[in-house]
């Protein structure tokens, strides 16, 4: 059976978990947003403006 | 109301707002890599130690018009074509709001026509990354702000027509593969496009004498979230045209849906946290946040690139054991079509970026590595290996097909097409290579004149790195003239090239429909792939070796007695 029978909508079964988030560009679309945003932008500008400032 | 046309090569239903938009937007993309092109060659001309062709001015000039063209504007209107082509026709949907797409390109095109312009009056030589304090003329992020949004109203134009094609059950299950890379690419946009309206409208700004200072860290930090993130749009782009053409070519499908689009799900995930790599030896940011963005996060991204590069061949192998070409390890390789420009430009790409761009790319990521060549002539060695024999080799073999099917024309140079794969991979392949060891011995990138002739203070390099960018020089120029061969083809194809003639029942009989990742969800539903697993374990060997190879040259850099 191939993977596209086994796994898609309309044979009866339930979808899994991982297929609806691949299957949703809108939360594919925050989380790859949100992510690096926190990860990397906020995270990174916190450690900048955290840097003391020279008397 | 939208009209379609029929595609008599590929049976597609191509929405005609979308074909125009696609057209326009691959034609700007070419032009631009013309002039990127163009300044390219002036800039490997004057690095060239025994030519040394541009004053410094000039250079310097040459050199951010050079990184602006192809590193942004070829290839960002290069993608906006494949956003529209794997929405809107591969999900044979109308495109969402053509309008906005017409936006998208006039607003790219001004940005991008802007830029080059100040650029060109001489007072905004400060490069791709135009780091401040070094200060441009307004206009100059004017123009890339312009472009960015234009860009971003493309990725709209995107995600609208996902959303009509769902709606409108124009597909069944999941996205196809191809569209689901291109839509990974989108988001990846989306971000990219966020932090550089974050960190270039406060420039424009200072610009203008409105705000008093940037921080020159901050700016770096932020900067990067667009300047390296951008090229992580094109590995995301450039890995779904490896699917189309694999799919267009043989039918292929990929050995597992559920593996491929994890690894593009790790894309979304962690690619962009690989900006930080830049930042690798600024001080002031904690070591935490240096390595948990390179190494911890992005390593899971590497692991992306990975299984694509096993499952890209696999699924052509499979496609061609198959068709019968089961011989061997490697019948199926030998027998592949080598003389189609599609395919040589697919295969060089998946070679020469695995092995260039991606092996470099997570040694430069490696915290203690970076310093041995941070902001050398390594970094654009190494990522010519990855924008351009992968991602630009990439999209050149996409346009090989796109062209004559959607101007339904003849190549006007197939002879030249033939070769001209191999002379570009080839060129730009060793320029790189020749790069990346010009660096290892120290040669700065960004350097005017290595040989310090009019300074003060000289340092002597070795003759090997002299000898290194004279070989870089020589291998830039064939690769340029490979590029040229390119343009020159698709150009006269479009203006030029005869009309193709449709066989003579094509009215009655159903073109051959393309199948594999480009239109429909399924595997190949084997892992009988053994030759693509023999040249997997030859990359892991490679990509080990070199790594380790990197740390023993560090302790031998950083003498302890």
């Amino acid at each position: 059976m191939s993977e596209h029978d086994s796994t898609h909508a309309g044979d009866g079964g339930s979808i899994p978990f991982m297929q609806k988030l691949l299957d949703s560009p809108f939360i594919l679309l925050f989380i790859g947003v949100a992510m690096p945003t926190v990860i990397y932008i906020i995270w990174g500008v916190m450690e900048i403006v955290s840097i003391p400032v020279a008397p | 109301m939208a009209q379609f046309r029929t595609c008599p090569d590929t049976g597609f239903a191509i929405d005609l707002a979308a074909d125009k938009l696609i057209k326009w937007n691959a034609v700007t993309a070419v032009v631009f890599l013309l002039v990127g092109g163009l300044f390219g060659i002036l800039v490997a001309l004057t690095r060239w130690p025994a030519v040394h062709l541009l004053d410094a001015d000039l250079f310097y000039l040459a050199l951010t018009a050079h990184g602006l063209d192809v590193l942004l504007v070829w290839i960002i209107f290069f993608e906006m074509a494949l956003l529209y082509f794997t929405s809107s026709i591969l999900l044979k949907t109308r495109l969402a709001a053509p309008w906005l797409g017409w936006v998208q390109y006039t607003l790219m095109l001004v940005g991008a026509l802007i830029t080059n312009v100040a650029v060109l009056q001489g007072e905004s030589s400060v490069m791709f990354t135009s780091y401040v304090p070094m200060m441009a003329a307004p206009h100059f992020y004017l123009g890339v702000i312009l472009f960015a949004v234009g860009a971003l109203m493309g990725c709209v134009v995107f995600f609208s027509t996902l959303y009509i094609a769902k709606r409108d059950k124009t597909y069944e299950g999941s996205i196809p593969l191809v569209t689901f890379g291109a839509m990974t690419a989108a988001i990846i946009a989306v971000f990219t496009i966020l932090a550089g309206a974050v960190i270039l409208i406060p420039t424009f700004f200072w610009s203008l004498g409105f705000i008093g200072n940037i921080d020159t860290l901050m700016y770096r930090v932020i900067w990067w979230g667009l300047g390296h993130s951008s090229q992580q749009i094109n590995v995301a782009a450039q890995i779904a045209c490896w699917y189309a053409i694999a799919a267009i070519l043989f039918g292929a499908k990929p050995l597992s849906e559920k593996v491929s689009r994890t690894a593009f799900l790790f894309y979304i995930l962690f690619l962009q946290l690989a900006s930080a790599h830049h930042i690798l030896v600024d001080p002031g940011i904690s070591s935490e946040w240096k390595i948990f963005n390179t190494s911890y996060a992005l390593y899971l991204a590497v692991l992306g690139s990975m299984l694509h590069g096993l499952t890209v061949p696999g699924a052509v192998e499979a496609a061609l054991r198959k068709k019968g070409y089961n011989r061997g390890l490697f019948e199926w390789l030998r027998k592949a079509p080598w003389g189609n420009p599609v395919f040589a430009g697919f295969a060089l790409s998946v070679v020469l970026f695995g092995f260039l761009g991606g092996i470099t790319g997570v040694m430069m990521g490696t915290e203690q590595l970076n310093i041995i060549i941070h902001n050398t002539l390594y970094v654009p060695g190494h990522f010519h290996g990855t924008v351009v024999v992968g991602t630009t080799l990439a999209f050149m073999a996409m346009a090989y097909w796109l062209v004559p099917v959607l101007w339904q024309k003849e190549l006007v140079f197939p002879g030249l097409a033939k070769w001209q794969p191999y002379l570009f991979g080839l060129g730009m392949g060793l320029a790189s290579i020749f790069m990346m060891g010009a660096g290892t011995l120290g040669v700065p990138r960004r350097h005017w004149d290595i040989s310090f002739a009019d300074a003060m203070m000289v340092h002597e390099f070795p003759a090997a790195a002299y000898m290194m960018m004279g070989l870089a020089g020589i291998s830039g120029v064939i690769g340029g003239i490979g590029g040229g061969i390119f343009i020159l083809n698709m150009v006269s194809t479009i203006l030029f090239g005869k009309a193709k003639v449709p066989a003579p029942a094509a009215e009655e009989a159903p073109a051959a429909p393309i199948g594999g990742a480009a239109t429909e969800y399924g595997s190949a539903s084997t892992l009988e792939v053994p030759g693509t697993f023999v040249l997997a374990l030859v990359f892991l060997t490679a990509f080990v070796l070199y790594y380790f190879v990197n740390w023993k040259y560090l302790a031998s850099v950083w003498g302890m007695s």
